[in-house]
């Protein structure tokens, strides 16, 4: 069946009744910037915590989503992954391209890091977990944000294994909503998910039940 | 209920529906349950959050803003969308809608097959299109893979919450319709049991079935995006893995730019389940271009449906209803939803915002019934993230009824009528939001009564609330709310303010 000869007409169609219906003439691309410009943001834009507060903030709000927090300092990120996939028991595992040069330490020797070249879904399906790293991290909402970036890469490896373990540089986190939107707008093309806390769902009685259809486990790596 | 969609057009009244329903004893536990529930949850997250008032005028200004440049930003959208190797396509209803994502969906296999399942994310819109049971017809089936929808598909019902669709049934319930849609011998009862039959059941679906169903909760005009929030991954799953994405979205959907977001994904989360911030947020712009491992689906289609928008957007006083960002939080707050649940409301759209929302698709032609079911207590309002005056647009609407039905018999409409006119003074006259309250008491002289104690009591609503009134009699409205009595002393103590 040919698609576009459904509703043929529709789109001028559409337009012109929406058009009609608000009346007034159309204004043009720099009177609506204009008028975008002048609609209220008196909420807050940027943070009031110091530093060590947001980091604070992010660590209880990620542990109040059934996350959990390790943080270390900069230099032992291989240790403590190598100590977080033991503990976990995960031992073959998915990474994008560009982990080690985003973490800037090497990985840690004994697992089995197999790098996604565009693993197919069953292939990404047989793995025990997935390490990346993050662009973006709010604290005030316990939300870590990645984008197909080097050392993130495709959303589909860190949603098919049941383990995600995710590094966070200190220096990416910012307090709230907005401040990591204003970080984001350069790369706002770029596929990206926001994630707070392991997958979960409060269909049933509204009791919050950890792990659906996401990984049901995330541990996230806070290096100052 | 039964299986056949809920449709306005053949809905009952929604007070024949509601007398039938609060006689539920179960449903309205449940819903109780639910709505107390998510209420609790989203009172604390708000107040947590200092600039909410803020937040709130920020979001009514973008949507205002959006909607008087609607065409504008719709036209960017599929600019930027189509630059970024999407495809737009537009429908002027339902049925154009339904036509093109059967044909998308047909045209969507590998070498010339014609898919025969699809999997979809939970979507309000293709609910108000009943597109599952037009796909069933043209031969495609369509597995909702949403927990909450999964259990009304296989349980054959109708949802009844636009976030939490199956907030009407409990535990026990939900596990009898799995074991026997799922054929499981043996499951447990816990919820946790529950999602994982859930989990098991899906997985197969989702790293099988190729071509995904989805709405869409926001389109960013400045960047051709589109936004969806979800929980529990199940959305990542059908926008992600498969070959060809299909995204239907009311034209209402867009926003200007991205930084918008900043604001409607602080008020969506909190207000829709109390969360600061949901699980999983997805955002993506068109297809990624590398061949042969690319990120995310090689097609994307995204549908743009009017169906009857563009009417609403022409009536000044309703044109708010199109603001809305379907959080559900007025459901939750709604003292007539609360007792007879979604179903009564007779559409997909329930509770207040159902109430204004489905008799303007209809185009006022069905569900008449609906602009009554509320005791236009403000609660609404209250709680809107994007400030509807949810009482002010009923009371309009129910104007409309009235002057369409004013031959016939509607003879005590009329003093209705009289009532409404009050109220449309006291809307011009006092700026205060919580006037809806005061509106109520207005619109309720003509019908209250005042028993041996000199209590007013309201036994009969204008005909439609009457299902709900015949189970209970109605208090009418204090003269002065809580609210108002407790500010009143407040300004007396200190000569301050502290409205919102
Ligand atoms: S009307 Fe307001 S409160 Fe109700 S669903 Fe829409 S945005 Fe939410």
């Amino acid at each position: 069946m040919d698609v576009e000869l459904i509703a043929v007409g529709a789109r001028e169609d559409v337009l012109r009744r929406i058009r009609t219906s608000i009346g007034t003439p159309a204004a043009n691309a720099p009177a609506i910037e204009a008028e975008w410009n002048t609609l209220p943001r008196e909420y807050n834009r940027v943070g009031s915590l110091d530093r060590e507060a947001v980091l604070e903030m992010l660590d209880e709000r990620l542990r109040d989503y059934d996350a959990s927090v390790i943080r270390i300092q900069s230099g032992a990120v291989a240790e403590t992954i190598a100590k977080q996939l033991t503990e976990r028991g995960k031992h073959r595992l998915v990474i994008p391209k560009g982990l080690a040069e985003a973490l800037g330490e090497a990985l840690p020797a004994g697992f089995e890091f197999v790098v996604d070249e565009g693993l197919s879904t069953t292939e990404l399906d047989s793995f025990e977990g997935v390490v990346t790293a993050s662009t973006v991290a709010i604290a005030e909402t316990g939300t870590i944000v990645l984008q197909n970036v080097a050392g993130e890469g495709r959303r589909a490896p860190t949603l098919v294994p049941d383990y995600h373990l995710c590094i966070v540089r200190a220096g990416d986190v910012v307090e709230n909503v907005p401040e990591a939107m204003t970080r984001l707008a350069a790369t706002a093309s770029l596929a990206t998910t926001f994630v707070s806390g392991p997958s979960a769902t409060a269909d049933i009685e509204m009791t919050r039940i950890k792990g659906v259809h996401g990984p049901r486990f995330l541990d996230v790596i806070l290096v100052t | 209920m039964s299986g056949a969609g809920l449709d306005p057009r053949t809905a009952p009244k929604f007070q024949v529906a509601a007398r039938v329903l609060v006689g539920d004893s179960q449903m309205r536990k449940n819903v109780r349950h639910a709505t107390k529930v998510i209420q609790t949850k989203r009172a604390k997250v708000v107040a947590e959050m200092p600039d909410w008032q803020k937040l709130r005028e920020a979001g009514q200004a973008i949507r205002q803003h959006t909607l008087r440049h609607l065409d504008f930003y719709l036209e960017q959208f599929e600019r930027n969308c189509t630059a970024a190797g999407g495809v737009v396509h537009w429908a002027r209803n339902a049925e154009e809608a339904r036509q093109i994502v059967i044909g998308l969906v047909k045209s969507s296999g590998a070498m010339g097959e014609s898919p025969t399942e699809v999997i979809k994310i939970k979507s309000m819109t293709t609910e108000e299109i009943q597109l599952n049971k037009a796909l069933e017809e043209a031969g495609v089936h369509a597995y909702e893979t949403d927990l909450a929808e999964l259990i009304i598909q296989l349980g054959h019902d109708q949802p009844s919450h636009i976030v939490v669709p199956a907030l009407h049934k409990n535990r026990a319930q939900i596990r009898e319709i799995f074991m026997r849609e799922m054929n499981l011998p043996d499951l447990g009862g816990t919820p946790q049991d529950l999602a994982d039959a859930a989990r098991r059941f899906l997985r197969e679906k989702f790293l099988r079935v190729k071509t995904a169903v989805s709405g869409a909760n926001f389109l960013v005009a400045e960047t051709g995006g589109v936004c969806i929030v979800e929980s529990e991954g199940n959305g990542r799953m059908c926008l992600t893995l498969p070959e060809t994405l299909i995204s239907v979205a009311g034209i209402d959907k867009v926003v200007p730019r991205y930084q918008d977001l900043e604001v409607l994904l602080q008020l969506l989360p909190r207000s829709a389940t109390g969360e600061r911030m949901n699980p999983y947020n997805s955002l993506w712009t068109g297809v990624d271009p590398t061949q042969k491992g690319g990120d995310g689906p090689r097609t994307f289609h995204v549908v743009l449906m009017d169906n009857a928008r563009s009417e609403i957007l022409a009536d000044k006083e309703a044109r708010q209803t199109l603001q809305c960002i379907r959080c559900g939080a007025c459901q939750n707050a709604c003292p007539v939803y609360q007792q007879t649940g979604g179903h009564a409301y007779g559409s997909v759209y329930a509770g207040p915002i159902g109430a204004i929302l489905t008799p303007q698709l209809m185009q006022m032609h069905h569900a008449q019934s609906l602009p009554y079911a509320s005791s236009l207590c403000g609660a609404c309002y209250e709680v809107c993230p994007v400030k509807i005056n949810i009482p002010e647009v009923l009371i309009h609407l129910r104007n409309k009824v009235v002057k369409q039905q004013s031959s016939g018999f509607h003879i005590l409409a009329n003093p209705e009528v009289m009532a409404l006119k009050a109220v449309a003074q006291v809307f011009r006259s006092d700026k205060v939001f919580r006037v809806s309250q005061k509106l109520g008491r207005l619109a309720e002289l003509p019908l209250s009564h005042k028993d041996g104690q000199g209590v007013g009591w309201i036994d009969w609503l204008p005909g439609m609330l009457g299902g709900w009134t015949q189970v209970r009699d109605l208090r009418v409205m204090p003269k002065q709310t809580f609210r108002e009595w407790f500010e009143e002393r407040e300004k007396n103590k200190q000569g301050a303010n502290n409205g919102r």
